[in-house]
């Protein structure tokens, strides 16, 4: 790791100053951005170090009459064990990483971490995302890459909170405005080089999640190739709201198959209206997946996908996720 | 090791695609850096005074005194910013227990406690651990009395090679600091940060549930 002069700023005002500046860098927990800089893809002159910033609220779960107000450097390990957040939300932080990890790492960080493309993270690789002009993924190792929008940069998102934020309706809250959670990631289609909309200098402060996401009945399914440490292979988050017996609204989120929280607008619609049942869930998981543009060696992640997402459907409904009658 | 086998270089480039690079401006990202940097130029002078007045402190990039709060005794370094707590405890303060593994966070060798939360020393800058209270697997026993902890690991014979027991001794602390009687499942939860390649976790989990009645 590069030398770097290490800013202690007291307020995220000054915070904001010392990041805009040339070649510095906000640090929360540090997790991924330690590991940028040993992989000598980020080279700061400056670290900004935002656990400098006293402020009680960027450390604290608070419930108001409007929602809930999660600090930025609220830790996952935190997360987990909240009673006051979604349990959705509590479930997905309680499964990301390690203790060790998750005792560090923060909110904002995670929703704002940079893609884990063997590619990307190789400096020896020159991709398309760091600036040059190749996708390594389209035709070389594939097997943890993007199924949907992925022709020119094949990353995929690997926060676990991403996708219930989104789901949950959150929105990211920065000390210049405010970011409805599916607008904050940037889509393939957009921008190749970056993952998320904030600028120089801007600094989330807090994720909100509205009032009335109290009413969904929600739940996150992931598959890995271990029960920790690994990030997940497809992740699914469904988030129901139901009059009576029947969905009136739902979000689906895919994590993992593309460069974002992948909603599925098509199978939201397709549940609308509808009881959930075994045959519906696993016919909107069928339907998620109709346009999903594997490469070689990710043809897994399809019918892996359409399991995790048919379990998370069923889950968030309150229904058994294993049926005799097989999948 | 699934999660660092995804961030080591595949050799296999093959004859990859080449793809254009997109802006929603059509500007070429450097350009238009460039071009902000301009216009930014203008305000900072112009606000350069009431910002002195504000600027936070700073540590470095030189090596500095650094003291931290290490099994009970401040011990001072002078390390620059860039030094991990890992490095700082072993490198400078001569405490060898906590194992460099992975450097990434992902193996557990590394564990310590920091305010009491487990974490991954390799993962921690020094700096960041100031005005904490670090405990090393050093500070767990009496002179020459061990922690019931390590005395589990010994009667249960719960090592081979010995590398990850720092880390799982560590490990099995904080678990047992917030869990006095841990199930199986809570066992393996606690412990799944760490790794131990020699495969020796079945007596691993009978060493966390001796010590378990014990602390």
């Amino acid at each position: 790791m590069r030398n770097f002069s290490y800013v202690m700023p007291q307020t995220i005002e000054a915070a904001s100053i010392a990041a805009a500046q040339k070649n510095s860098v906000l640090k929360a927990g540090g997790i991924d951005l330690l590991d940028l800089m040993k992989g000598d893809l980020v080279r700061p002159d400056h670290l900004v170090n935002l656990l400098s910033v006293g402020s009680p609220a960027l450390r604290e779960v608070a419930v108001k009459d409007d929602g809930l107000h999660i600090g930025a450097l609220v830790t996952l390990a935190q997360l987990a064990a909240s009673s006051t957040v979604p349990s959705v939300l509590a479930h997905a932080a309680s499964v990301a990483a390690t203790p060790q990890i998750r005792n560090v790492a923060t909110v904002g960080g995670n929703i704002a971490q940079r893609p884990r493309c063997w590619y990307f993270r190789s400096a020896t690789f020159n991709c398309a995302r760091k600036g040059g002009n190749t996708c390594f993924a389209q035709e070389g190792d594939n097997r943890y890459h993007a199924l949907f929008d992925n022709g020119d940069c094949a990353v995929v998102q690997a926060s676990s909170t991403a996708s219930p934020l989104v789901a949950l309706g959150a929105t990211v809250v920065t000390n210049r405005r405010r970011i409805a959670a599916g607008e904050f990631f940037v889509p393939t289609s957009v921008d190749i080089t970056k993952e998320h909309v904030l600028g120089e200098g801007e600094i989330i402060s807090e994720i909100f999640i509205p009032a009335s996401a109290r009413a969904l009945k929600a739940a996150y399914r992931e598959a890995g190739e271990r029960e920790s440490n690994d990030w997940a292979l497809v992740s699914a988050t469904v988030a129901l709201d139901f009059d009576g017996a029947l969905v009136k609204t739902a979000r689906v989120v895919l994590g993992a198959v593309a460069a974002v929280p992948y909603r599925v607008i098509s199978v939201e619609e397709a549940l609308r209206g509808k009881p959930i049942t075994a045959a519906n869930a696993a016919r909107a998981a069928e339907g998620a997946f109709a346009k999903a543009k594997p490469f070689a060696l990710n043809t897994y992640k399809v019918s892996l996908g359409k399991t995790i997402l048919k379990r998370a459907i069923l889950a968030a409904a309150g229904q058994p996720e294993l049926s005799t009658a097989g999948g | 090791m699934a999660s660092k086998t995804k961030s080591k270089t595949s050799s296999r480039s093959g004859s990859a695609k080449a793809v254009s690079r997109k802006g929603p401006t059509g500007l070429s990202r450097r350009g238009f850096m460039q071009g902000v940097g301009v216009a930014g130029g203008v305000a900072l002078v112009a606000t350069e005074d009431a910002r002195a007045a504000a600027a936070p402190k700073t540590r470095g990039p030189k090596r500095a005194p650094v003291t931290l709060n290490v099994n009970g005794k401040d011990r001072t370094v002078t390390i620059e910013p860039r030094v991990t707590l890992l490095r700082a405890l072993r490198n400078h303060m001569d405490l060898t227990g906590a194992k460099e593994g992975c450097d990434r966070g992902g193996c557990g060798a590394c564990s310590v406690q920091v305010d009491g939360a487990l974490v991954a020393s390799c993962m921690m800058l020094a700096v960041d651990a100031v005005g904490k209270k670090v405990l090393t697997i050093e500070g767990l026993a009496k002179g020459d009395q061990l922690h019931p902890i390590q005395e589990a690991f010994v009667k249960h014979d719960a090592l081979q090679c010995g590398f990850c027991t720092p880390g799982m001794v560590m490990a099995c602390k904080a678990l047992l600091d917030g869990n006095k009687n841990p199930t199986l499942a809570q066992i393996k939860k606690g412990l799944s940060g760490n790794i131990c390649r020699c495969g020796t976790y079945t007596r691993i989990f009978a060493a966390v549930d001796t010590a378990a009645k014990q602390v």
